[in-house]
């Protein structure tokens, strides 16, 4: 498989004030195309910081990062948010939907971006409610859906303008093991009948073992690479 | 249009905050569409007096510029005037200038023109042979508990008698009251004899303060006023003749400019709302944080961002204040009856588009610090918490 991202000679620092701290040293790292990575790590070690350069959300230090072959890391800021609207889904641990607006109109917020008619917007974000099991769901609020619920409403949000790539930063943190499970299975789902890419930042071991990989990473630094069964 | 619902969702996401704004901006816009009113009133140019069937005429220049009473006969000569009275403005004060009311020296058939102020027979034939016979308002008597046959001393502020003394005393002979009971605000003015007035004044004998004409038909008043005013046309003593409610708002700007007073206290108004508005909004903005950096995550541009924020205090502000203009609508002409031609019947189509540039200009610039906030944020930031 081609690799989907290739990061060379990758650092991040940080200032703050005077004092200058380098987060990420010297990554080099290639995630195949179809490929469904987790990333592991003690707190702080910089799993969050990687997953917001690959995700576009923050530009490089210094070092080059190329997604399907587009580097990124030189973007500016308007041309970043262009990219990322047209190939990256994000899930967060705490859900992060808009809490005035239905599942559905949280799904459609993508959309809104694009071309597509009001009608079409709809039938879009129907289909992506309908792949993560909540089609019944569709007029609710945040506030009137468990977290698990929340989470497959963020992770619909996140396909429903079908990018290759889905970065999930700690996606099962803030839910029971039941909901970690269905979450799981269904970004399992999404990596192996739909080839979307998977990056997913992970505490659990448990979690982990969903991903075909699992990277660690420790003090800004990747310490092993173990492929799995 | 496609996001407007972000933008309704965003202004009503803390519901009772939002109404208590809307509730002052709409406050402040009644307040707006009523006082820009009475400025429209003021501001009118020269109005038509049709359907006027009594119109005044007083001095092109100043309505402190008296008139020559050689202008009476003439006036009398225009065809369709019926009758013709005048009067002075005395502006004497009664004990203290606190107890303000209008008193005027006018001409023995004042009462006459004047048929809606109603006075008794033989009171008026009183005030025909008594020198210095005084009417008032029947609201003025009962203030200060006046009686017929009563003396009442004014102080005179304009005009001292020929051996200098400002003391001026009148004998009340009659009281007059309105027809209309919803006219009694008419009932607080005082009215005595022009000749006693003119005898006994220092200075300026002779002179008349404003002329009042009886028309035959209101059609015709617009012509008759043009014969009036082409009398006096090229001469030193210039005249204006218009409405009675035109001639109030002459007399009221003599005294404060009305469009000074309208703009100060909008001006206090509005920079209380604004910081008020500014407030809600930067509240606003700042819960919303990680709401707008998810945005900006999916893919929503800079100026996106920025224009969310203003659309929404640009609509806060609209929502408020299109309801207080409207509110004013209903309000104006209700109150306009009363109010002797200091507001106009209706709040006109200057006033609703200077309170939408006025909404459009507030909601701006009540929004556009939070909008650079929200424009500027950095996401990975924002969705640290930090
Ligand atoms: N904007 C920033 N300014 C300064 N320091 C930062 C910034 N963002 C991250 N850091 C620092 O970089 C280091 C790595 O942070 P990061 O969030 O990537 O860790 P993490 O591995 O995701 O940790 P966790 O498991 O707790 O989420 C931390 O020491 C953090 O304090
Ligand atoms: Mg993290």
């Amino acid at each position: 498989m081609s690799a989907l991202v290739e990061i060379r000679n990758l650092s991040k620092v940080y200032t703050r004030g005077k004092q200058k701290i380098e987060v990420l040293h010297h990554i080099d790292l290639d995630i195949a195309k179809g490929d469904f990575l987790a990333l592991m790590g003690p707190s702080g070690s910089g799993k969050t910081t990687l997953l917001n350069l690959i995700g576009g959300l923050d530009t490089p230090s210094q070092g080059s990062l190329s997604v399907g072959g587009q580097r990124i890391d030189s973007l500016g800021e308007g041309a970043l948010a262009k990219w990322r609207s047209e190939h990256v889904g994000f899930v967060f641990q705490f859900y992060n939907l808009l809490p005035m607006l239905t599942a559905q109109k949280n799904v459609e917020l993508p959309l809104l971006l694009t071309k597509l008619s009001a009608a079409q917007r709809k039938q879009n974000a129907a289909i992506a409610l309908k792949l993560v099991d909540l089609a019944d769901r569709a007029t609710h609020k945040p506030t009137e859906l468990s977290g698990g619920q929340q989470q497959r409403v963020a992770i619909a949000r996140a396909i429903v303008s079908d990018p290759d790539l889905l970065v999930c930063d700690e996606p099962t943190g803030d839910l029971d093991r039941q909901s970690a499970q269905q979450v799981l299975e269904l970004l399992q789902m999404l990596n192996r009948d739909h080839g979307k890419t998977i990056i997913m930042v992970t505490h659990d071991p448990k979690a982990a073992e969903f991903a075909r990989h699992t990277l660690h990473l420790d003090k800004g630094t990747l310490v092993e690479q173990a492929a799995q069964a | 249009m496609k996001y407007l619902h972000l933008v309704w969702a965003a202004l009503f996401r803390r519901k009772t905050r939002t109404f208590f704004t809307i509730a002052s901006v709409l406050a402040a816009f009644l307040l707006f569409g009523l006082l820009d009113s009475v400025r429209t009133a003021f501001s009118q140019a020269s109005e038509s007096v049709a359907g006027a069937n009594r119109i005044l005429t007083m001095s092109k220049i100043s309505f402190t510029m008296s008139l020559p009473q050689s202008l009476l006969p003439r006036i009398q000569a225009v065809p369709g005037v019926k009758e013709v009275a005048f009067a002075n403005w005395f502006g004497g004060v009664y004990q203290d200038p606190k107890n303000f009311f209008p008193n005027e020296a006018v001409s023995e058939n004042f009462f006459s023109v004047y048929s809606d102020f109603v006075v008794p027979p033989e009171q008026l034939a009183a005030f025909k042979s008594t020198r210095t016979g005084a009417i008032v308002g029947e609201a003025l008597a009962q203030k200060y508990g006046w009686k017929i046959g009563d003396k009442i001393p004014l102080q005179a502020t304009i005009f001292p008698q020929k051996d200098g003394s400002n003391a001026w005393t009148f004998d009340l002979v009659g009281i007059y009251r309105v027809a209309d009971p919803k006219d009694r605000n008419n009932e607080q003015a005082m009215f005595f004899n022009w000749k006693y007035f003119d005898e006994a004044r220092q200075f300026g004998n002779g002179a008349i303060g404003w002329y009042i004409e009886k028309v035959d038909d209101p059609a015709n008043a617009d012509r008759i006023a043009n014969a009036i005013d082409a009398i006096s046309a090229n001469s030193d003593h210039e005249t204006k003749t218009q409405s009675e409610n035109a001639f109030t708002r002459s007399f009221v700007s003599q005294f404060a400019d009305v469009g000074l007073i309208v703009a100060g206290i909008m001006s206090a108004v509005f920079f209380t709302l604004i910081l008020l508005t500014g407030n809600t909004m930067a509240q606003a903005v700042r819960e919303r944080i990680p709401e707008l950096a998810i945005l900006k995550t999916l893919g929503f541009s800079n100026p996106g961002v920025l224009a969310l924020v203003l659309a929404e205090s640009v609509l806060l502000v609209l929502l408020g204040g299109l309801a207080g203009i409207a509110l004013a609508a209903v309000v104006v002409p209700a109150m306009s009856v009363h109010a002797g031609g200091l507001l106009p019947d209706s709040v006109r189509p200057n006033t609703w588009a200077l309170g939408i540039g006025l909404m459009l200009a507030i909601g701006l610039v009540v929004g556009v610090l939070p909008a650079l906030r929200g424009m500027h944020l950095k996401i990975v930031d924002a969705l640290a918490g930090r």
